[in-house]
């Protein structure tokens, strides 16, 4: 029926976004075999720059995409040194206790600066009308955006060098070292890459939603679902598992109350962490 | 175990902690305390996991919660005492993640990490959605249920004083399993899972059992801290910076030892009490404890008596 | 108008005697100055503060031929039930408040009446409607708002007038106010047969409402009814409009009634809001500022207009006020007594407490009013549209 389809088709539209949050993750995943516990916090940082550039640089909303991942991929870098740098290749353990307390520090701040007020930014942008339905204008062109910034992340990691370096050390770092590249600065490019995604992935949750400081949590736990569902370090994996997460969440709508969508979501999670360790999505190794 | 001097140590601790405030009849004191104990409780436990197997359980609040709920259920539709009620809800829990356990201790590191939160946030969804447990909206005590205590202002008191005794129980069990057999199996796992699989260590029922074990305490706690605050619901009972907290104080204090875990709950509840009422910083414990884990994960990773273990190495024998 | 003359009588004899002592009376509450609920938190703290700004100007509380400067101590709780709970037990063992006033919003409320109770301290409720709360055996609870089984009554009588066969919505915050409202509203209808197409609850934190508006549109519902409070409120509003849902009728709980709403623009145009007070209102004061008097003060003071939280704010602290002044002292259980007792009105309505030991504390004489969002020569004005005693316009469909 049509109004399931809708449902569908609006879940597509967010699931968009869910993948492009989870593919900076599954990145840094991938590439440093590290889990980046403070995601929620950058996806965060990006929902208040959204506000604090069209409120106070008074600039269009949009305009703040590439601002942010300019500005995500330098606080990145900083963050790999702060915290993640003497981390690479001890025990996967630490380096979540590591990030999450960089998780910690970076909420604690927003906190004491935002506190946990709602905030909001009005974006207006024509809808599509549909039968009785509305897809919003600003749930199309954030998924639009969300899937030109992957298809840029492709060309990024499969058509420059920098992208091929960043593939070389998550090969094989000593081969890479070896080789000449110099891993570890490609290593903090490659956290900043994924702290870029997801901070504009916040950006542009934030023309959509109202948001607060305690946002990012929710965001970072589907991140996990949909990591989970497309595969570690496969950031295609994870714009697919985004997409089948939105379309999951818009088929089971129409049937069941809305509360209970988060019981399927985690039930989901921790299914395929016991039977599918390596992503229902991944075609490499198993 | 009696017969060595550190489990009296904790048994006398335990005495002063308990007695103090009822004698100086400080109930400020004593509700900090309280707060303090029953994050002993939670960190001395989650010890058990981290320290010892080496399994870092992100979503230890689970037990928590679930406990406080069965306690509260039991209290307020079938009339029972709050003693036998938070006891029933300590088993029932503990038996729950022998169950759970099975399946998801089969992960390892971050994967078992990542696991134990989707149980978290999946058994809160399941609470929000279940009326018979109230709901989203929870359950809410009625001060007849204080009666059996003898009114609300004595069952404050009882309940504090219970508290501090499962404390002393969550200290003891660590030292007890630490100083057995048991205790010597998963730390070996924690070193090295599969050599120890191959020496002839049981692991998947030792794990399965320190798991179980660490669900008991917490559960029980959980009955008796949600009694005393007359009211449970999904979002506080089920918190998961509660239980991140938790492994915060676990790796402040020390991870492995005794003691540590316990210390480093008592700063970091002294340091929250501290920032409560202070404006505009009442989240500040967050960004210190942040920090605080940033450089102990870099440089300490001992946490405050690994330091104090490395500088005085006497103090190895006597302060575990 | 004899009490208003001893009252006058009393503050002149007292201003004449200017070395007299001043104690002190401590009253302590928390307000959500920050989180989710944080827009009328403030607004009812500044009721609060408004009130002993007033009664510290005319010298404090007369009682027992003593003089109390008002102190209030209070905190911010975040918006979390967790922090109630300690900031009460702090209020009450360590700031050693002798009067309490509740948080805003039902589910806090119940938080802290748990902390009063266990304390034995009296405790004016005001933000919080749910009814539940005080059938739970307390002693010392004294609801001020009106109940909230009454909110959606007069929203869906009015409806009906409009429309007599609605199809009805039920879209609501997942929380005990809501969904005690809700389940009030929810029986009346099925008593009149009315049929209820989509009944959904959202979490609190939900910020993402088309897929309930979808499922709403998809039932071809043309009346909702929910909401709960002003963040979720406003969101659900805001995406109402901009998914053209094609409702004729909503009554949003909360959000409405606050003057930030009107930032909404168009998205506000026709939602209607139960109201605890407008300042609209005619009643006729026994004690107190009149309506006018109150709405003038407080828009002077804060430049915005007063809605029903701030109202109910003041008005607690006046209610608490006159029963320490009747009770000629600051004794718990003789305030207690005389606030069991009262029966008046204020410039917020009538108020009267019930004694019925199963429900005390529950108000039993305030009413509602029924407020909507119209367009009047281009702005955005809120009036009352129902009861017709009461209404200042004619309701917009």
């Amino acid at each position: 029926m049509i109004g399931i389809l809708a449902s569908v088709i609006d879940g597509i539209l967010i699931g968009a976004v869910y993948g492009l949050a989870a593919m900076g993750l599954t990145l840094i995943w991938g590439v440093m075999n590290v889990i980046n516990l403070a995601h929620g916090a950058i996806v965060v940082i990006g929902m208040f720059a959204l506000y604090l550039i069209a409120h106070s640089l008074g600039l269009h909303p949009y305009g703040a995409v590439p601002l942010m991942i300019v500005f995500g991929f330098v606080v990145g870098i900083a963050l790999y040194w702060i915290g993640v740098h003497r981390m690479i290749g001890r025990s996967e353990l630490m380096s979540l206790l590591s990030t999450f307390a960089l998780n910690m520090v970076l909420i604690g701040l927003g906190t004491a600066w935002w506190t946990t007020s709602p905030y909001n930014v009005q974006v207006s942008m024509p809808a599509l009308s549909w039968r009785g339905y509305t897809f919003t204008g600003t749930h199309i062109t954030a998924a639009v955006l969300a899937v030109v910034i992957a298809g840029l992340l492709y060309l990024l990691l499969y058509h420059t060098r920098i992208g091929k370096a960043v593939r070389a050390v998550a090969t094989n770092r000593e081969a890479a070292e070896l080789c000449g590249i110099p891993t570890t600065q490609v290593l903090a490019m490659a956290f900043g890459l994924g702290v870029a995604l997801a901070g504009v992935s916040g950006t542009l949750i934030a023309t959509m939603f109202p948001f607060t400081v305690l946002s990012g949590e929710a965001y970072q736990l589907k991140s996990f679902v949909v990591t989970v569902l497309g595969g570690l370090g496969n950031p295609a994996g994870a714009l697919m598992g985004g997409i089948a997460l939105g379309l999951i969440e818009g088929l089971a709508t129409p049937f069941m109350p809305v509360s209970w969508i988060p019981i399927v979501e985690f039930g989901l999670f921790v299914f395929c962490l016991i039977a599918f360790p390596r992503g229902i999505f991944s075609f490499s190794k198993a | 175990m009696w017969r060595r001097p550190f489990p009296w140590f904790i048994a006398a601790a335990a005495l002063v902690y308990a007695l103090y405030p009822y004698l100086a009849d400080d109930v400020g004191l004593r509700e900090s305390l309280l707060l303090a104990a029953v994050y002993i409780i939670l960190a001395s436990n989650l010890n058990l996991m981290i320290g010892y197997a080496g399994y870092v359980n992100f979503g230890n609040i689970v037990f928590f919660g679930l406990g406080g709920y069965i306690c509260l259920y039991l209290v307020t539709a079938l009339h029972w005492n709050v003693i036998p009620a938070a006891l029933v809800g300590g088993v029932a829990v503990s038996s729950l993640a022998l169950l759970f356990g099975l399946g998801i201790l089969r992960l390892r590191g971050a994967f078992f990490a990542l696991a134990t939160i989707g149980v978290n946030q999946a058994i809160q969804q399941l609470v929000v959605n279940f009326e018979p447990w109230g709901g989203a909206t929870g359950i809410y005590l009625s001060l007849e249920s204080y009666g059996s205590l003898g009114g609300p202002m004595q069952a404050l008191w009882i309940t504090y004083l219970m508290v501090v005794g499962v404390t002393a129980g969550s200290l003891l069990a660590s030292y007890a399993i630490r100083n057995s057999k048991f205790g010597l199996g998963l730390l070996a796992i924690g070193q090295n899972e599969d050599a120890a699989a191959v020496l002839g260590v049981p692991t998947p029922l030792y794990k399965a059992m320190v798991y179980s074990a660490s669900a008991f305490l917490p559960a029980v706690a959980g009955g008796l801290y949600f009694f005393k605050s007359g009211i449970i619901e999904p979002t506080s009972a089920f918190n998961l910076q509660t239980s991140i907290e938790a492994i915060v104080m676990v790796m402040l204090g020390g991870s492995g030892t005794i003691l540590g875990p316990a210390l480093g709950a008592f700063l970091y509840e002294e340091l929250r009490g501290f920032l409560l009422t202070a404006e505009s910083f009442s989240q500040f414990q967050l960004v210190i404890a942040g920090a605080l884990l940033l450089l102990i994960v870099q440089f300490v990773p001992g946490g405050l008596l690994g330091f104090v273990h490395q500088r005085w190495p006497r103090t190895r024998r006597w302060l575990e | 108008m004899r009490k208003a003359a001893y009252l006058l009588a009393a503050s002149v004899l007292f201003a004449a005697v200017p070395a007299f002592a001043q104690e002190a009376i401590t009253i302590g509450f928390t307000a959500s100055q920050t989180g989710a609920l944080n827009n009328d938190s403030t607004a009812q703290m500044r009721g609060i503060e408004l009130w002993r700004d007033d009664v510290n100007a005319k010298g404090g509380i007369k009682a027992g031929g003593k003089s109390y400067t008002v102190k209030l101590v209070s905190y911010d709780d975040e918006s979390q039930n967790t922090r109630v709970q300690q900031l009460y037990t702090r209020l009450i063992t360590q700031d050693k408040a002798q009067f309490l006033i509740s948080p805003y919003s039902s589910g806090l409320v119940a938080t802290a009446a748990i902390i009063s109770e266990q304390y034995g301290k009296v405790m004016i409720t005001t933000g919080g409607a749910l009814e539940k709360t005080y059938r739970l055996g307390n002693k010392s609870l004294f609801q001020l708002y009106t109940g909230g089984n009454q909110y959606l009554a007069g929203a869906l009588q009015a409806l009906k007038e409009k429309n007599p066969k609605p199809q009805i919505a039920f879209i609501y915050e997942d929380d005990p106010f809501s969904k005690a409202v809700v389940a009030a509203v929810r029986e009346m209808a099925k008593k009149d047969g009315d049929a209820v197409v989509t009944d959904e609850s959202y979490a609190g934190s939900t910020t993402d409402f088309s897929p309930v508006i979808n499922k709403m549109i998809s039932a071809k519902a043309d009346a909702l009814l929910g909401g709960g409070h002003y963040a979720d409120g406003a969101t659900l509003a805001r995406q109402l409009h901009e998914q053209k849902a094609g409702v004729k009728w909503v009554t949003l709980l909360v959000a409405p009634d606050s003057p930030k709403f009107a930032e909404l623009g168009d998205a506000a145009v026709g939602i209607s809001v139960p109201s605890q007070w407008e300042p609209e209102a005619a009643y006729k004061p026994d004690f107190g500022p009149t309506v006018a008097e109150f709405t003038k003060e407080f828009t002077d003071k804060y430049k915005i207009g007063p809605a029903y939280h701030a109202a109910g704010g003041y008005a607690a602290g006046l209610i608490l006020q006159h029963a320490i002044e009747k009770a000629g002292s600051i004794d718990q259980a003789k305030v207690a007594a005389e606030l069991n007792a009262m029966d008046v009105t204020t410039f917020f309505g009538r108020t009267k407490f019930s004694n019925d030991p199963k429900e005390h504390g529950l108000q039993i004489a305030h009413e509602m009013v029924l407020a909507q969002w119209q367009k009047k020569n281009g702005k955005l004005v809120k009036e009352v549209i129902w009861p017709k005693e009461a209404k200042t316009a004619d309701p917009l469909y």
